[in-house]
């Protein structure tokens, strides 16, 4: 016998149910999560560095996990602010998704943790589309990638609680259009935060910092508008389910 | 390329559905929403659709997708509009932050059509038609 079932199932209950919990798990230790998403060679892990070097002037307990295809070059990198760092290997996969995070974090995150920065895989689009329980999502781009790329990539930009703009050291000699980009941000994310960095000559940096602190102390995240259709969750969630199985050092 | 995690929950939670259900011999469609700005390309999602379907309960199962388009609405100008894509989220009239999605976002499985024993336990799934 043919039937046909009513099932109304969002796709990614599951992985939003896991990042719900997650973000709870997270927050009853005190760490704030922060999400950073960018096409490769955005200059994210550089300017990581030199977040967590600040964070780590500053005595603030903080610690990464970096996402690669391949090569553990990206951790050796933040390696050298300093703080514990962990390089997650996802062997082909475009993206992190929130119970991969988990079992990373399982065993590992230290227990005082304030802020916990994840620099997902280079890629603006897969990544957009799993939450990982953070508490602040940032998308990068640097100067060299055209003005337009908030429109080419409208999903990452759309879900953005925070714009940061890299390489702005040489945005003159390629001729970037401040004004241009900041308007195809507002386009699909009408009222979010851009802000402009260099690593390599300090401008800006600690910015990001500084508003993951926030964040952590109790500050209000923009909403975006992209975010605001509720999503429909039809996958139960114990709420006392917890992601990671084994407790933290 | 996350087309292929998306088709593997797909056929995960079809699968899971199925087990329930109990009984089911073969899932023979899925129908999915996919909305404009979900961030899936359905031709992409059912190329690997087709290859997460391979030696399960869905084999040779199709997907059909139903796109939706984006709509956003203005409550002060009470206006409504298609966003397009790359979106447009700011009030085309009056140029202001919109502060309303209506569609758009949707990635759901609505309802699978499958072959089942008539012995089948109905735990959890209603019925929405039957065919003889």
């Amino acid at each position: 016998m043919c039937r046909t079932v009513d099932l109304h199932q969002a796709v990614l209950a599951k992985n939003d149910a896991t990042a719900h919990a997650l973000r709870a798990e997270l927050a009853g230790r005190g760490t704030t999560m922060v999400n950073l998403l960018s096409s490769p060679g955005s200059g994210k892990t550089a300017l990581l560095e030199r977040e967590l070097l600040r964070a780590r002037e500053r005595g603030v307990p903080t610690a990464a996990l970096t996402a690669d295809l391949a090569t553990e070059n990206d951790a050796r990198r933040l390696a050298r602010s300093g703080v514990p760092v962990k390089q997650v290997l996802t062997d082909g996969l475009c993206h992190l998704e929130a119970s991969m995070l988990g079992r990373h974090l399982e065993g590992w995150l230290p227990a005082a943790t304030r802020l916990l920065f994840v620099e997902n895989v280079g890629n603006l689009v897969c990544p957009a589309s799993y939450d990982l329980g953070e508490d602040l999502r940032v998308v990068l781009a640097s100067v060299t990638e055209g003005e337009d790329k908030p429109l080419k990539y409208p999903t990452a930009f759309g879900l953005a609680h925070l714009v940061v703009v890299t390489k702005a050291d040489i945005a003159e000699a390629v001729e970037f259009d401040e004004e241009a980009f900041r308007a195809h941000v507002e386009q699909v994310n009408p009222g979010v935060e851009v802000v402009l960095t260099s690593a390599r000559r300090g401008g800006g940096v600690g910015e990001l910092l500084d508003r993951a602190l926030a964040v952590a102390d109790g500050g209000a995240v923009h909403e975006p508008v992209m975010a605001g259709q509720p999503h429909e969750h039809h996958h139960h969630h114990d709420p006392d389910d917890t992601v990671m199985t084994r407790p933290l050092p | 390329m996350h087309e292929m995690s998306i088709a593997m929950a797909v056929v995960g939670q079809v699968q899971e559905a199925a087990e329930l259900n109990g009984g089911v011999t073969s899932v023979t469609s899925v129908r999915l929403q996919v909305g404009e700005l979900a961030g899936v390309v359905p031709d992409a999602l059912s190329f690997c659709f087709e290859l997460a379907c391979a030696e399960t309960l869905l084999q040779g199962a199709e997907l059909v997708t139903e796109s939706v388009p984006g709509r956003a609405r203005c409550s002060p100008c009470a206006d409504e509009w298609a966003v397009g894509m790359p979106p447009r989220l700011c009030c085309p009239r009056c140029g202001e932050p919109t502060l309303e999605l209506l569609s758009g976002r949707e990635l759901q499985i609505v309802s699978v059509r499958w072959e089942e024993e008539p012995t089948a336990r109905r735990r959890t799934c209603e019925p929405i038609s039957e065919e003889r």
